[in-house]
């Protein structure tokens, strides 16, 4: 994985001290909360509901051992010994000060991590695919084009006061595991007569007015790469809506503006930047790429697996997914037991992972946008040591891509713009299929919870989702069916009149009875959905 | 037409030539008369309608309402990028934690309405001793030391 | 009546304004009604509080209760995590804050 070279180094360092100053500034009185929050935003640093809560970075989610261990650390001393991990594949702290801010993150910095630019009107964090460099099905590993581009937007001069926040992902493999077309830039590596090139998709994301993002460009060449993001953000930035913030996200312009007339400036827009020089010479990608050559993977490694646990075999079954090498699986650490707060881990778990990780997987972690933890090369052989591991902290649910692998965002237990409670939904849901036994009959079924319009739970994205919202000061939740983040994106619908809290749980396995009854053979719950339509769930919820 | 009274108290210069010494005109007027030599961005004009006149132009006044709205970057890298060397003045909401990039899309001066603590606008200046991006400064991008 | 809410500047603490300070107690809030904005500005201005806004409450049982679910949550902590709560020991506070 990446190292920071010393110019890495010294940009975050630096960033310590700017923030250092600027908390000071803020402490002493010289800078008001309005003047101070766009730049504590782009420090990651929010005023949540109890405290300041800090959301540090993890590049496309990727990390090894030690900013594992470090980020364990950090709950301990500055927080109260946990922490989130969320739906863009980053963590939060959810009980920090601001007068340990800036001493939070020189502790990242010593372990080349860093909270720049994890909110505020600016690029964000660049996600990607969580198995990226183990599966079977990338072209290539998309990592070192998110590096490039994670250098290339990092106190950007031009684009740190967009119309509103920027959220780019970089996949490079037709099964799309990081909901690529639903963010402001969604770049595909692809490989065209032998060639790779990036697919530039624009404009999606979910929030108030969810968009699935039209392709702009399906090959634009990689020693075009920066260039032609540089030539797509100036156009928002340019002309981007500021009249109103609900309108100002790049889904709108391109939705307005329409697709064809975006592209055409920024195709005018890259032609003139062309003559600029802002494009890293390719020795710079390959530079990067260095980082990302595989591990020494063994050859001819046993690839048979003792079976005889049945509780282990389960987890192999659900936890485990093909690696690119033979021998080795990437495995899933479910931070979803049932009942439990889904992402949270705590500072010991967050150990015990690095641990693992650097026992069992050449050093590396990667969380996904499902708010799990990824082994990503683990050998065969090593599944039923690292399973007993996992299963004695309480790391070892089986249940990836079940009902009971929720995503849930905050909600109004912690996030001051929530209208409703996520967790306490998604802890029932999982308690019911826990109890009721059909998590295994209802196989993949991907549930999404989000406390309000904003859509960090991806509630649009669920083959069920869950939207909380505020009905005259109680509790309310929508029902939506038929998302999807992967390739075959959807956008999820409303069922009907929403559910009080314990309502929404039964609604959701009355929609489950129905595809229970309603499947025809392989066929998952979105598959029948999209077969069968809207209609016999409606009766079914609504009678 | 509209005229924009300079008060100089808050004007900061990194240029050595003289100030243009009459009002900016906005950017309507200047492409409806000849004799203007300074004209005043707002954040909804588009900077590219200047690009025929820039040789009689000697000072681009951009205008920020509101910190928050960031037009006017792209505005200045424009002008820049199409080769205008006169002054080019971030005025209105302009803060101090702004001035570096500002600085970095080439703004050579700065006529904030409050004026900027200097010892604050040192530090901010001399903040980030590397860059990963080449702008319309003339600093060297990380990438380009690297591969020297 | 109207109390009167913020955080801490420094540590970010949810705290409520007693008519002579700021606790981090709900019980100890006071009506605040027609004076709310000025001992906002005032209070902000001096930095005994960040970012205060004035709520509705009613009286309960002798204390201020909020009127909506957010501020009583503030008041409170996260329901999921009882023991992180400012009343980690008491079985009820859930039901005062849902």
């Amino acid at each position: 994985m990446y190292k920071y070279d010393s110019y890495d180094q010294q940009m975050v360092d630096a960033r310590v001290e700017e923030f250092r100053d600027q908390a000071r500034r803020r402490l002493e009185g010289k800078l008001t909360e309005d003047q101070f929050k766009p730049l504590r935003l782009m420090n990651g640093l929010y005023l949540q509901l109890h405290a300041y809560m800090l959301r540090v970075a993890i590049p496309y989610g990727t990390l090894d051992s030690r900013q594992m261990h470090a980020l364990a650390d950090i709950a301990d001393k500055y927080d109260r010994g946990y922490g989130h991990f969320t739906t863009r594949q980053n963590i939060q702290y959810n009980w920090i000060k601001l007068e340990d801010a800036a001493d939070i993150l020189a502790d990242l910095a010593k372990v080349e991590m860093h909270a720049i630019q994890t909110s505020g009107n600016c690029i964000r964090n660049i996600s990607s695919d969580h198995f990226a460099g183990a599966a079977a099905d990338e072209v290539v590993d998309p990592r070192p084009y998110a590096e490039l581009l994670r250098q290339w937007s990092s106190f950007h001069p031009e684009f740190s006061y967009l119309p509103r926040k920027f959220k780019i992902a970089v996949i490079a493999s037709d099964t799309d595991r990081a909901a690529m077309r639903l963010h402001d830039i969604g770049i595909q590596i692809v490989e065209r007569d032998g060639e790779l090139g990036a697919a530039f998709y624009v404009g999606g994301g979910m929030g108030r007015t969810p968009m699935i993002a039209p392709c702009i460009n399906p090959f634009v060449p990689l020693d075009q790469l920066v260039t032609y993001a540089e030539a797509c953000l100036r156009v928002y930035n340019r002309h981007g809506r500021r009249d109103n913030k609900y309108k100002a996200r790049i889904k709108i312009l391109v939705h307005e503006m329409g697709a064809e007339e975006y592209t055409r400036q920024v195709e005018a827009e890259f032609a003139h930047l062309l003559e600029q020089g802002v494009e890293p010479p390719f020795a710079e990608l390959e530079r990067i790429r260095t980082y990302f050559e595989d591990p020494l993977f063994e050859a001819d490694l046993p690839d048979d697996i003792d079976r005889s646990d049945p509780d282990f075999a389960l987890w192999v079954d659900r936890n485990t997914v093909a690696h690119k090498a033979d021998g080795y699986v990437s495995a899933v650490i479910s931070l979803k037991p049932v009942g439990g707060i889904p992402g949270d881990a705590t500072a010991e778990q967050m150990h015990l992972m690095a641990d693992l990780a650097r026992d069992y997987s050449f050093d590396e972690l990667r969380v996904m946008h499902t708010q799990n933890i990824v082994l990503p090369h683990v050998r065969k052989a090593d599944l039923h040591a690292l399973w007993s591991a996992l299963d004695d902290a309480g790391l070892g649910s089986p249940n990836l891509d079940t009902v009971e692998d929720i995503i849930a965002c905050p909600g109004l237990d912690y996030c001051s713009l929530a209208n409703a409670r996520s967790i306490p939904v998604a802890q029932q849901i999982s308690e019911r299929f826990a109890a009721n036994g059909k998590t295994e009959a209802l196989g993949q079924l991907k549930l999404k919870i989000s406390g309000c319009i904003n859509a960090c739970g991806h509630h649009h994205a669920g083959h069920i989702g869950i939207l909380g919202v505020d009905k005259k000061g109680v509790e309310n939740y929508q029902l939506l069916l038929g998302g999807s983040e992967a390739e075959d994106v959807s956008l999820a619908k409303i069922t009907g009149p929403g559910f009080d809290e314990a309502g929404i749980v039964d609604a959701v396995e009355t929609a489950a009875d129905v595809y229970l009854r309603e499947r025809q053979d392989g066929e998952r719950f979105l598959d029948t959905y999209r077969r069968i339509g809207m209609t016999p769930f409606k009766e079914a919820l609504y009678g | 037409m509209a005229d924009f009274v300079s008060d100089t108290d808050t004007l900061i210069r990194y240029r050595e030539d003289e100030p243009v010494d009459h009002a900016a005109v906005t950017v309507d007027s200047f492409l409806d008369q000849s004799n203007a030599s300074a004209v005043r961005v707002e954040p909804g004009d588009d900077a590219r309608e200047l690009i025929p006149h820039l040789e009689r132009l000697a000072l681009v006044e951009v205008n920020f309402p509101a910190f928050g709205d960031g037009r006017g970057y792209s505005s200045a890298r424009l002008l820049r990028e199409a080769g205008y060397e006169g002054e080019l003045r971030a005025v209105g909401d302009v803060l101090v934690d702004q001035v570096a990039y500002m600085r970095r899309c080439g703004f050579d001066a700065f006529e904030p309405d409050t004026a900027l603590n200097q010892d604050d606008l040192e530090t901010a200046l001399s903040r980030r001793p590397e860059v990963y991006q080449p702008a319309a400064d003339s600093r060297t991008p990380i990438w380009a030391k690297r591969h020297a | 009546m109207r109390i009167l809410t913020g955080n801490d500047l420094k540590t970010g603490a949810v705290t409520w304004w007693t008519g002579s300070d700021w606790s981090l107690h709900v019980e100890d809030a006071v009506d605040v009604t027609g004076s709310e904005d000025e001992i906002a500005r005032r209070e902000e201005s001096a930095r005994r509080v960040n970012a205060p806004y004035a709520i509705d409450a009613t009286m309960d049982e002798g204390s201020p209760r909020p009127s909506h679910i957010k501020d009583r949550v503030r008041a409170i902590g996260p329901t999921v995590r009882p023991d992180l709560t400012l009343k980690p020991a008491d079985p009820d506070i859930g039901n005062w804050v849902i």
